[in-house]
Parts: C-alpha cells; structure tokens; sequence
C-alpha cells in the first residue's frame, strides 16, 4: 500500500524551475531515499509534501487522500536547518512539543529511542551536533508518527556521530514506520534505504532500490591505480576510464582479462584497487555530474 | 488550550531565564526614575515660577514679582493653569481678565508671592490648594510607558523576527500549532511579564518615593493592560513578514525614537505646536501615559479615560487583524 502517492509536482521560484512535474510513490513502511547534489530540488519536494512549501501545481495523497489536520497529527518533521526555543532544556522542549498532539508518546520513550536520558536537563541551545540531531528526531517522534520526513539528518555530523543516528533510524525501521530521507550522501543512502528517487535539477533521473539500480546500470567493475602507473593509451586496455585527478580509474566487465592485460603491459599493480560501482559512480553516469557538486 | 499554556509557560521561561533582558527590564526604568527623583528634587527653591493669562497680557503692574528672580510662563487655557498651580507647578497664577492672583496656600513660594503683593490694590488674592506634584510623581507614569512600549515592542518584534529567522517558526509550523495559538501565546506571556516587571517596579518606585497617587490602582492596572495590548499588537504587525533583525530593528527604532519625544514621556505637551500635538494623538503611547497621568495624579476616574483607552483598544484591534492577514512562518 502506498502512503503517499505525489503526482506531477512542480515548483518555480522566478526563473528557477526547482521541481519539474515530478510523479513517484512511497509504500507504507519503508525508508524512502530522495537523492541528489545540492539545489536538485530534494529539500524543496520534501517540504511541499510535508506542506511547509505550496506547490506551483499537482497533486500530493497521503493514504489514498489529500492531506489534511490527520496528516499534520501523523508526520514527523526534521528539517535539515533548524534552531530550537532559547533557554528551554531538552526536557522542556521535548514537553512542549508533546503539547501540540493529543496522544504524544512518553518523554521516557523518546528519550530512550533516542539516547537523550543522559541530557534532558541540559539546555537544548548546548547540545553537541549528534546530541541535537538526536534531540530534533525526538521531536519527529513524538507524536509516534507514521511518516517520518528527515532532511539531510546527518550533514554536518562527524562519522561516529553519523553511524550513531544510522542506527537510530534502523530501531525506527524495525517499528515498521515510513522514512522519507534526503541525502546527498551515497553511503546513507545504501546503508538505509529501500528505494530511491534520484532527482536532478528538478527532474527524476530514476528510481528504485540501490541494488536494483545499480544492476541495471552497471555490469562492470571498477580498477583503480594510481595516475603515475598508468602510462596506457586507452584502446590499449579495450575500457572505459576515468581520470579522477591522482588516480584512474577503469571500468571493465572483466577483470581478469583486465589485470592480465595490465601485467603484461608491465604496468605496477602496487597500488590496484577494485571495487563495485557504487551511487556516486551511477549519479554520475546518469547525470554527467558528480553527486557533491 | 494545552499547547497555549506551554506556548505561554515556555515564553515567560526564555524571559526569565534571559538575565540581560530581565535585568534591563528591571534596572533601566529604576535607574531613570531614580535619576529623576534626584536631579528634580530641588524645584529651584529661590525661583518663582508665575504663570498670566491670557498668554499675550503679561503683567506690567506687578513689579515686586518682576526683578529677575520669577519666570513668567504665559497660558491660553485658565483651567491648565490652576492644574499646574494645584500640583504647585507654578507659585502663582495671575488672571489679567479678572485682575486676581490665584495661590496656592500650601506652598512656601506661594506664601513668598502673597506678601510681595500684599500691598497691590490692583489685584484680588484667591486661594486655590491641592497636593504637590514633583517632576517624579509626574514623569513615572512616562517612564512605565516608555518601559512597556520598549517591552513589548522589542520584546514581541525581535523575537519573531528571531524565530522566523533561525527556523523556529518554521518547526513551529510543522507542528498542528496554528497561527493564532502561537501568536496569542505570544501577546498573553508578553503581556503578562510586561505588566508584572512594571508593577513591582511601581510598586517599588511608590515605597521608596511616596508617590502622589489619587487614582484607582486597579484602573491604572486595566489602562497598562490595554496600553500594552496596543503596543504588542503593534509589534506583531511588524513583525508579521521580515526575516531580516536589521530591517525589523530599524523600523522598531522608528516607531520607538517619535514616541518617546512625542508622547509626553519627559515633558507636558501642552507648550508645544499644534502640529506635533496632533501627531501625538496617532501614537498608543500618548494615550497610555496620558490615562495614567490621569489616574495617579488627577484622580480621573474610568470615564474621565475612557477616549484614550478606546483609541487603543481600536489600535489594538487594527493592528492585530492586519498582523493576522499579514503572518508568515517562514520565508
């Protein structure tokens, strides 16, 4: 079933055209990945859904219906930039989002799910950026959600912090609630979602899950040297390269064939790598461009 | 309801919680009338202040009164006269229409210019008493006027614009809270802590001065109430749009700066050209400090008040149906 269904979505600032007559679906309970380099549009769809922004035109459903006070009373909302009341300590805060719901969860509970029991007489103003992070999915949760908007949750957070809130997000999976995440980050994305929806300037470029994506995409794999051992014209290797600076890299559907063909043009391998394409490897085949551009 | 009052609660917190502003709150108005208290406790003992009237018949025929030590300040309205020289504001009246000298038997001066005309057979003498009104007793209910237009100008205005700026309003938005419960928390906390500070301030002013104050405390409390409701509501309508602190600051500094010149918060407005006293009728602060002066020193009762505390509730009700059309949470 879906819990949302957003058809033909579009939105224009003057000469900007930010979202172009987008349409895609969410199944109910699944972690559903809007990706993209910064200004492809993703933060401007996720806030015309949550209703934040007014769309130029289309149409968005929740639960088969257009949104309305239930969709307010069931979606939890974490913005990518947001400040927090000043001089209120977690506790208070989160207490006083709890007063805008009817049946809010226990601040027990989300302070729990979300580790901020060592913190909640802390001022919320004074919080560390993994701490606040935490802090701002609690006031997601609190009104125990169905869907979860979360946008760019982990930019600007340090790895562990980082791999912490993943965490978070997978407890929350398990409790079979719908995650609607932002990311520009190619990792998160594999490591949380089911699907995505690769969006650029506005557009879907496509979609689906990051197996199903890749695989449809890519047959290949990718061998990685460093630039100074590499002296080959390309037709010489019969494969596609990529000059990434310091180091080149090939693309090959056969890597034995590949490395024999290496060896024996007395190439050093001492610095060979191979890995799988990964999502910045097919943002850039589909858009030309790389993902943190 | 329930997300009112935590609204409410939350608000009065960050304000309390805020030692600055509390502090400014609290001490700037205390350390102003305190500073008036000492610098006008000396009514220029060995002055005599006299007041004519009519204003342009300046009397010839009196000259114990004319050597250099009285100031002569001319008047157009009798009544205004006897007032000033009720709250000993001048030592003596002389009514050149009537050839009499109004004085004030309670006063020393008054006393002063009774013997030096004395002997003038061209006058009659009249006595005309009432209490003392020192520049203090005068200029607090300015000074708490000034505080609450500061207060809640500042207080709401800056605010908002603070949050709309930083995404508070934003996240606000995300939530069922409406518009109207956010911003009626708003107007309740700042009503409450403005009125609060000042009343203790008063309160503390009134125990430390013995200030004159003929009127009821609960209908000057209503007139700060509704005084404060006004300037609020002006606020919010500033406020209702911009996410820019500089562009708010300075149309906040705009309304303040007239008003506090304007509004007769240091000096009777009375003397001054026509052109600014009708330009002070279109500021809440004019009608807020008027009431109240009213109240404390003439004793004026709901009635006597009741044009300056319309004009307000009409500004208030203006300004917070324009605010409400205006709103934005964000930008």
């Amino acid at each position: 079933m879906n819990i949302l269904d957003v058809r033909h979505l579009s939105k224009h600032y003057k000469q900007l055209t930010a979202v172009d007559d987008i349409s895609f679906q969410v199944k109910s309970g699944i972690c559903f990945g809007l990706l993209g380099p910064n200004g492809a549009g993703k933060t401007t769809t996720i806030e015309m859904i949550e209703g934040i922004t007014e769309a130029d035109s289309g149409e968005i459903l929740y639960k088969g219906k257009a949104r309305d006070k239930r969709f307010r009373q069931q979606a939890g909302i974490q913005f990518q930039q947001t400040a927090l009341m000043d001089y209120l300590t977690v506790e208070e805060t989160i207490r006083l989002f709890a007063s805008f719901y009817p049946a809010p969860l226990a601040l027990e509970t989300v302070s729990q799910l979300c580790q901020l029991d060592a913190f909640l007489q802390h001022p919320s103003t004074r919080l560390s950026g993994g701490q606040r992070q935490r802090l701002l999915l609690a006031l997601a949760l609190i009104n125990n959600p169905d869907i979860i908007f979360l946008d760019e949750p982990t930019t600007g957070l340090d790895p562990q912090a980082r791999r912490s809130f993943w965490t978070l997000i997978d407890s929350i999976k398990q409790q079979g609630k719908t995650i609607m995440l932002t990311t520009h980050y190619m990792d998160e994305a594999e490591k949380l979602c089911d699907e995505l929806l690769i969006i650029d300037r506005g557009r879907i470029v496509d979609q689906g899950s990051p197996q199903a994506l890749l695989s449809r995409h890519f047959t290949f794999k990718r061998l990685s040297l460093d630039k100074d051992a590499l002296r080959l014209a390309p037709h010489e290797l019969e494969s596609d390269i990529i000059d990434n600076g310091d180091e080149i890299s090939i693309l090959t559907d056969n890597v034995e064939r590949t490395i024999a063909t290496l060896l024996k043009k007395q190439v050093d391998l001492s610095s060979l790598t191979i890995a799988r394409p990964n999502l910045e490897d097919l943002f850039l085949k589909l858009t030309g461009h790389e993902l943190r551009q | 309801m329930k997300s009112f009052l935590h609204l409410f609660f939350a608000r009065n917190k960050e304000f309390f919680r805020d030692k600055g502003s509390l502090s400014w709150a609290m001490i700037f108005p205390t350390l102003i009338i305190i500073g008036c208290a000492i610098a006008f406790s000396d009514d220029s003992e060995n002055l005599l202040t006299i007041g004519y009237f009519p204003a342009d018949a300046k009397p010839a025929d009196l000259p114990a009164l004319d050597q250099g030590y009285s100031k002569w300040i001319a008047y157009d309205d009798l009544q205004q006269a006897k007032t000033r020289l009720r709250h000993h504001q001048l030592h003596a009246l002389v009514d050149q229409s009537d050839k009499q000298i109004w004085l004030n038997p309670r006063s020393s001066q008054g006393q002063m210019v009774s013997e030096l005309t004395g002997d003038n057979s061209l006058y009659r003498q009249l006595a005309l008493s009432g209490q003392r009104i020192r520049y203090v007793d005068w200029v607090i209910p300015g000074v708490l006027g000034m505080n609450i237009m500061f207060g809640s100008l500042f207080g709401v205005g800056y605010v908002l614009v603070r949050y709309r700026k930083n995404g508070v309003l934003k996240r606000l938005h995300a939530t069922p809270v409406s518009a109207l419960q956010f911003l009626s928390a708003q107007v309740a906390s700042r009503l409450f802590l403005v009125v609060a500070t000042n009343a203790v301030i008063f309160i503390g002013s009134d125990m430390a001065l013995n200030l004159v104050f003929i009127g009821s405390g609960w209908e000057l409390l209503l007139t700060a109430i509704i005084g404060a409701m006004s300037m609020i509501s002006l606020a919010l309508l500033i406020a209702s749009r911009t996410d820019s602190e500089e562009f708010a600051g300075g149309i906040l500094n705009a309304t303040t700066w007239p008003m506090m010149f304007l509004s007769g918060i240091w000096f009777s407005l009375d003397d001054t050209p026509q052109m600014m006293q009708t330009m002070a009728q279109f500021l809440p602060l004019t009608h807020l400090v008027s009431a109240a002066r009213d109240i404390m020193i003439n004793g004026a009762g709901l009635m006597d008040v009741a044009g300056h505390l319309l004009i307000m509730l009409a500004m208030t009700v203006f300004c917070l149906l324009l605010a409400a059309i205006l709103f934005k949470w964000h930008n």
